[in-house]
């Protein structure tokens, strides 16, 4: 056991105190919240530079008279032009487009209007413009029918749907969009560990048996001291960097307002100026806080360890099989990808419907188990399919650790050799 | 039966490894067939045998690596046991192995008390080594930035801090240039001095007569032979003797022995069964040659080993360089 804990500690810090460690925790989330904090910038400043629209009005719809909540928007109503003769003059006169709305209106279908421009113009516009004829119209039929819009726009009915779930433990408003988040994030974590992590308990073998120390290493250890040291050690330094990445956000999030107190004043004004922003906010503390935060996160640590330490394994025994040669450890790698691949596809549709058949199929088959769970970790998932889950994956655990094990003893002592999955498959079920 | 057991005891006292019959099959090969030796306690024991003959296998079944499939090994007269035993080993494989990218110092302190030892005594016994070799200034150099004779004797270092009571080293001077190879050697000699007893894996034959007290010969996975260096050459000697004369321009004619070879002031001769050496020297004498020196000459071990294993294609590699 203290032979364990050397191995643990070794292949923890040296790879800990690694400068590329120290970069890619560090840069990572400066990253992802500048990704954050430009995707927020954009959209307020909504990207589109000044627009000049000139518009043909034949039918008379806006009365000469528009305006859009888009203040770069600015509008002009031509006279005495036909839609030909001011095709080719709206460029010279100033105008990036022109509208035109023709004598008349067929108001079931609107179809026949058109925006007419040198340059794609950008989507967010085209909504806007499109918004603008729709109220337009919806004015002018409402007048024809004798009603006063602006009353109609006050009296109209504004509905809010919730769904509640009634359980046992009473009712619980239901926060899809907040739980699918929470899934995907804790999903996709487990992913990322199972394949960057797994992969580099694959290198670190491969790196032993290359370099021959192996062979004076297991002069000293089992190697099934050196192959579990090996993978707690590096799925430690997983774990500090999921750590250290989170405490990063936090202070990150906590830090920008005072470097750039102009970033966040947009943020904060872009949420709380519309009454929308600020029940979006609640919404999203209600929906975390009436979540099972316990469950998911005693889920999440036991998948993210298991799924972990199943992969870990025979990522390690492919590693003692493969020499320099990185076109055959790729060969070997790929079936043991698929499944990961296959239980991130399920758990993203899991999300949505988290008692689907493949659902559960995927929640239940121990290689796919740790990630399609996350996708129902928001949801009831009935007892006995916790109960099969979580008691199949440390089964499979224990079965491959001991087997990957055999291969593992064999592989890092073989050299010169390649090796099939059928040879593998003979040193894992052969005695010692 | 008495007398059996009565050996028994003795050879429990002065072999620290005993192979009994030992036997590992590989499905491609018999890598190991039914070998038997014994090593004393405090020698240096050859194990000697071209490549592929089974030297690394019989050595990874010594260190626990390994189980034979039959037979057994014995560690100081108990069965061997890897947990219990492998303090008392240090092994240096032929084909060296250090972490690159790790400090040097951090390296030896960690496959140290991988061996059983404290964090005080390792690096005690680290600072000792160091000074010994002169490596004092490499504790924060990694093994990448190193010569291939720096890590090599890193690499010995990394093997025997522990104090090992058996060493085993596999070709310890190969890539080693003259200077280290005989500050390597020196230490070999000494660590059998104070007591260690070490296996010296090796097909350069010329370094085994240098070093080793016994040797074992393994070719094809079957002892060939095995013994002190002196007993195998008396037992391979072609009563050939080397006699120094001021001249040999006369021609000898006799029938005691024959000449293999004229030398400029020695002659090569093969004496003739049940003749003694007196009655050859009476011969020069009485024919009036001044006789400067006469001695038996030994086969070496190179000359040993190509005969014993020259039906085998693996003879070659015992071909005399010079």
């Amino acid at each position: 056991m203290n032979k364990i804990s050397l191995i643990i500690q070794r292949e923890y810090f040296t790879r800990v105190r690694k400068k590329m460690f120290l970069i890619t925790t560090l840069v990572v989330p400066i990253v992802m919240i500048a990704f954050y904090v430009l995707i927020i910038f954009l959209s307020k400043s909504d990207s589109s530079e000044k627009q000049r629209i000139a518009i043909i009005d034949d039918a008379n719809l806006f009365n000469e008279k528009i305006t859009s909540a888009n203040k770069n928007l600015t509008f002009q109503f031509i006279q005495n032009e036909t839609e030909q003769s001011f095709l080719k003059k709206f460029n010279a006169a100033g105008f990036q487009s022109f509208l035109f709305i023709p004598h008349s209106i067929d108001a079931t279908t609107n179809k026949n209007f058109v925006l007419h421009s040198e340059k794609a113009v950008n989507l967010s516009i085209m909504d806007d413009i499109e918004a603008l004829i729709n109220d337009a119209i919806r004015s002018r039929v409402l007048i024809a029918n004798g009603i006063n819009p602006v009353e109609f726009e006050k009296k109209s009915a504004n509905a809010q749907l919730d769904n509640i779930i009634d359980t046992e433990n009473g009712a619980q408003k239901s926060f899809t969009e907040i739980a699918y988040i929470i899934s995907l994030i804790c999903g996709f974590l487990i992913y990322i560990m199972m394949m960057s992590y797994g992969t580099q308990v694959m290198r670190g073998v491969s790196e032993e048996k290359t370099n021959r120390i192996a062979e004076v290493i297991v002069s000293s250890v089992k190697p099934f001291e050196l192959m579990v040291g090996k993978i707690i050690g590096i799925g430690a330094v997983g774990i500090t960097q999921f750590l250290i990445w989170i405490v990063l956000l936090f202070l990150l999030q906590a830090a920008i307002p005072m470097i750039y107190p102009d970033v966040t004043n947009q943020i904060n004004n872009a949420a709380l100026e519309s009454k929308e922003g600020v029940m979006a906010l609640n919404s999203v503390l209600q929906g975390v806080s009436a979540l099972p935060m316990l469950k998911i996160v005693s889920f999440f640590l036991f998948y993210f360890m298991g799924g972990y330490l199943l992969y870990a394994s025979i990522f390690a025994a492919i590693g003692s099989v493969v020499s320099e040669d990185h076109q055959e450890a790729q060969q070997l790698v790929a079936p043991v990808l698929m499944p990961i691949i296959v239980g991130f596809v399920i758990m993203s549709k899991a999300v949505d419907n988290p008692n689907s058949t493949e659902a559960v199929v995927g929640s239940i088959f121990p290689f796919t188990s740790p990630i399609v769970m996350m996708g129902r970790i928001t949801a009831d998932v009935p007892l006995w399919q916790t109960i099969l889950s979580m008691s199949l994956l440390v089964a499979t655990i224990i079965i491959f650790t001991w087997f990957t094990a055999k291969v593992y003893r064999t592989g890092i002592l073989m050299y010169g050799k390649k090796v099939s999955w059928k040879e593998i498959f003979k040193w894992a079920f052969k005695k010692n | 039966m008495n007398n059996d057991l009565l050996l028994l005891d003795q050879t429990i006292v002065m072999n620290l490894v005993e192979l009994h019959n030992v036997r590992k099959y590989f499905s491609s090969q018999k890598a190991v067939d039914n070998i038997s030796f014994n090593i004393q306690a405090g020698s240096i024991f050859g194990l000697l045998g071209p490549n592929g003959a089974g030297k690394t296998t019989l050595i990874r079944m010594i260190t626990g690596i390994f189980y034979p499939d039959s037979g057994n090994v014995l560690f100081n007269g108990k069965e061997f046991d890897a947990l219990t035993h492998h303090k008392n080993i240090g092994y240096m494989p032929e084909e060296r192995g250090l972490y690159k990218k790790m400090k040097i110092g951090e390296q030896a302190l960690y496959l140290a008390q991988l061996k059983g030892m404290s964090k005080q005594d390792a690096l005690k016994s680290i600072k000792e080594w160091f000074v010994k070799f002169e490596m004092e200034t490499w504790w924060n150099k990694k093994v990448e930035d190193l010569s291939k004779g720096m890590s090599q004797k890193l690499q010995f270092v990394t093997t025997v801090l522990h104090q090992p009571s058996l060493i085993i080293l596999d070709e310890p001077f190969s890539g080693l240039d003259p200077v280290n190879a005989n500050i390597i050697k020196e230490e070999i000699f000494n660590l059998a001095k104070n007591g260690a007893t070490i296996i010296f894996s090796t097909h350069r034959m010329e370094q085994v007569e240098e070093i080793c007290d016994q040797i074992v010969l393994v070719n094809q996975g079957k002892k060939i032979l095995d013994g002190s260096v002196d007993a195998v050459k008396q037992d391979f000697k072609e009563n050939i003797f080397k006699i120094g004369l001021h001249s040999t321009q006369k021609t000898i004619q006799t029938e005691l022995f024959e000449i293999v070879q004229q030398l400029p002031e020695a002659l090569l001769i093969k004496l003739k069964q049940n003749v003694s050496t007196n009655e050859v020297l009476q011969h020069f004498i009485n024919n009036d040659y001044s006789i400067q020196s006469f001695q038996e000459v030994l086969p070496s071990l190179n000359d040993i080993f190509i005969k014993l294993v020259e039906d085998s294609s693996s003879a070659r590699q015992f071909q005399n360089i010079n």
